[in-house]
């Protein structure tokens, strides 16, 4: 038979290489300056855009969609059209992919840093954004599947499953999540309120690292852990064992992100159960990628990409023991709301994500160059720079996460808490320098591969299209015995349609309860929708990202409660678009806040929270004291809640101001009297009065008699 | 709220943990059924689809 000839595409492979390292330094030094606001609050710079609260969104999105996001395209355009022996389907549907993913990019940039946000983690971008967001993934999908039926390799190898399932799952779960009313051109409303929120934004935000941050990484483990070991893969048995479980199981385990919260107990159960057997994918698909250099481990030591990879794996092996640890809920009362968190994500991030990059990266360089690494070396030392930079970050945030959280729940003997919350933060602060350092490390590590890189690059010529030949697919007829999964295996639109039945089994099974059946969010009679006032104030708390530094959910615990009040119940949430429970406790739970303190302490601590607390790590808000409320949208507001079922009287949106200017008059009278002179239309009244109203509702609800049981 | 008030309070909500036990056994067993039923050679083929090229 006739061999074709035909030219791979290494041009976009080039444009997606070089966005990823741009984005990722970009995201480093995001996250190494959010890093030093921990000990240095005053390097927020009193900017509204260099605030933790929006800067801290930047780097999240700009690692995982930048920075991990393109290296994954780039190794998923490499690797596809090598394994289906084809060129990508369409050169103009690759630039649109590639331009359109970069100008989100941008766009998130520039909105985040502004304050346009929906408030829910890893989902920021608003919903122009989230609209770009999934054309541009259609557009992925097609050149993707276009390719793989275009190929001429029969069979499809397993890190196509995964770039596949990705895809898929991705665009399911960025669907469901993104479902907002519009309230103006930049901002919108959850569709979802609450306890539902809360449940599909975890099932969103856990499945995200599964399918963005890890299948995608997986696929591409299994294509260059083998070419760089140039051995196949330890066993491509359990390679499919762990994909159908991987994906099968991910999908059920988003709960664990709120354990002991108001979510309702038997979806906190089913994440927990569905978390720890995560843990035999997980190892599988780890110990199948160590395995792979059985009898290699020599090349290990001289050669610096697989160095990065038996990293990165190990990294992997780590972080997705630990998940499943921390998701038991004895251990999750220690670990949840503390940095122990944040030290288990970089694992991930900077291990796992971060290591696999530039494993990538530096193999692909050399090959489309046509070239040698221009220094081993070098390379060697950004290993180690990384290597002690992981450790140096991770290490002291796990010994911060313990110490505070430990502090949290001490009482003395006389049962009275032991510590301020802020002598918690304080005695951790030499963690979060050394934290920073190790981030520091790790950052110039990746400075000395761009040095690497582009000595490399001009050491070689570029290939744009690289030819190669190979025979074409013949249709064949079928044979009489034929395993079913080998007809799956070459149909890629069965395995597509496969993959979504099985991850959307588990997404359904939990939301579904959680939506249909009402006893699972108990209402509350006094709970009341927020006033125009409040509900402006709130989405400025949104907006500022609080959020990001402070939990509104007290969980039931002596030590919370004795801390913060009441622990929170399901109920509460009822009018919450989007919840605010956060996932972080930098700062103080803010679910009892109102009535606390009065309103004048507000508005100085907002001012200068080292006024009020000494020695506080927040930073200024002294913008809110100037700007005034934008009290045109007032009506837009309330007019998207009604949609969404909050039960506004009809018409209200009409005279929603004067409600709202009665309200922050009242507020400004008060703070007079304590010779605070304010306009009262200033953003600091509608956050004031936000701030004042959080859990005081259920106070007036009559003392609910004992039900024995 | 402990589970066994759904269990006690909702009519037909057993039927979800059923489905979810038995979609969950079928899942393995019909998975790991065609792993190993798989012919070795064929699987030893598709592992060096990398190292072709």
């Amino acid at each position: 038979m006739q061999v074709e000839k035909f030219y791979y595409d290494n041009k976009i492979v080039k444009a997606f290489g070089f966005a990823t390292v741009i984005f990722g330094i970009v995201g480093m030094l995001a996250g190494l300056w959010v890093a030093i606001q921990f000990y240095a609050p005053q390097s927020s710079l009193n900017f509204a855009p260099t605030t933790f609260g929006r800067l801290r969104p930047l780097h999240t999105n700009a690692i995982i969609f930048a920075f991990v996001g393109n290296a994954s395209f780039a190794g998923i355009y490499y690797s596809l059209q090598r394994l289906c022996k084809a060129r990508l389907f369409s050169d103009k549907l690759s630039w649109i992919h590639f331009w359109g993913w970069q100008a989100i990019i941008a766009a998130a940039a520039v909105t985040l840093l502004l304050g346009f946000t929906t408030g829910k983690e890893y989902a920021e971008l608003e919903w122009p954004i989230d609209i770009a967001i999934t054309l541009v993934w259609v557009v992925f999908g097609i050149n993707m599947l276009g390719t793989i039926l275009k190929r001429r390799e029969k069979h499809l190898y397993v890190a196509i499953w995964f770039y596949i399932a990705t895809w898929i799952t991705v665009a399911m779960l960025h669907i469901v999540n993104s479902i907002e009313i519009p309230v103006s051109f930049m901002k919108s409303y959850s569709w979802y309120a609450g306890v539902q929120d809360a449940l599909v934004q975890w099932w969103y935000g856990h499945n995200a690292v599964a399918f963005f941050l890890t299948t995608p990484v997986l696929g591409l483990m299994y294509y260059f852990l083998p070419k760089a070991a140039n051995r196949p893969v330890y066993s491509y048995r359990l390679s499919i064992i762990h994909f159908w479980s991987l994906i099968f199981i991910y999908i059920w385990a988003g709960p664990h992100h709120l354990l002991y919260t108001s979510l309702p107990d038997w979806a906190q159960s089913l994440g927990v159960v569905f978390s720890i057997m995560l843990i035999a994918p997980s190892w599988g698909g780890m110990l199948n990628g160590l395995f792979t250099l059985r009898g290699a481990w020599d090349k290990v030591r001289e050669d610096p990409i697989l160095k990065f990879m038996v990293v990165a794996i190990t990294c992997y092996g780590m972080a997705t023991f630990e998940g499943p640890l921390m998701s038991l809920k004895s251990v999750n009362a220690i670990s949840h709301f503390s940095d122990w968190t944040i030290g288990h994500v970089h694992i991930g991030g900077l291990g796992w994500n971060g290591f696999m990059a530039f494993a990538i990266l530096y193999y692909m360089v050399p090959k489309m160059w046509g070239t040698d690494i221009y220094s081993k070396k070098l390379a060697t030392n950004h290993f180690w720079l990384g290597t002690i930079g992981i450790i140096l970050y991770a290490v002291p945030l796990y010994w911060a996460g313990f110490t505070q959280s430990l502090m949290w729940k001490s009482f003395t003997e006389e049962g009275q808490l032991k510590f301020q919350f802020l002598e918690t933060v304080t005695n951790i602060i030499p963690m979060y320098i050394t934290r920073s350092v190790g981030g520091a490390l790790y950052l110039a590590g990746a400075l000395v591969m761009v040095y690497n890189l582009v000595k490399t690059m001009a050491k070689g010529k570029f290939v744009a299209n690289e030819a190669a030949e190979a025979q074409p697919l013949v249709r064949e007829v079928a044979h009489k015995k034929e395993y079913w999964h080998r007809v799956v295996e070459r149909k890629p639109l069965t395995l597509l349609v496969l993959s979504l039945v099985v991850v959307a089994i588990g997404g359904l099974l939990e939301i579904i309860p959680t939506f249909l059946v009402k006893e699972n969010i108990p209402t509350i009679a006094s709970v009341k929708p927020y006033t125009p006032l409040e509900l402006q104030g709130r989405d400025l708390y949104i907006k500022e990202g609080c959020y990001t530094c402070h939990s509104q959910m007290i969980r039931p615990f002596r030590d919370e409660v004795a801390r913060y009040g009441e622990y929170s119940k399901a109920g509460e949430f009822v009018y919450d678009h989007p919840f605010q429970w956060g996932s972080k406790r930098t700062g103080p739970d803010l679910a009892r806040i109102g009535g606390k303190y009065p309103d004048s302490w507000h508005y100085n601590h907002m001012y200068e929270p080292s006024s009020m607390s000494p020695g506080s790590i927040m930073p200024r808000y002294a913008w809110m004291l100037d700007n005034l409320i934008d009290t045109s949208s007032t009506a837009a507001k309330i007019r998207a809640m009604q949609k969404m079922g909050v039960p506004y009287p009809e018409g209200y949106d009409k005279i929603a101001n004067r409600d709202l200017m009665k309200q922050a008059d009242a507020i400004a009278a008060n703070l007079k009297k304590e010779k605070i002179e304010t306009l009262s239309n200033t953003e600091i009244v509608a956050v004031i009065a936000y701030l004042q109203r959080v859990g005081t509702d259920i106070k007036a609800e009559p003392k609910p008699v004992a039900e024995n049981k | 709220m402990k589970f066994i008030n759904y269990l006690e309070k909702i009519s037909g909500i057993d039927i979800y943990g059923l489905t979810s036990l038995l979609i969950f056994v079928l899942f393995f067993v019909v998975m790991l059924t065609w792993v190993f039923k798989t012919d070795k050679n064929k699987i030893k083929e598709i592992s060096r689809i990398p190292l072709d090229n």
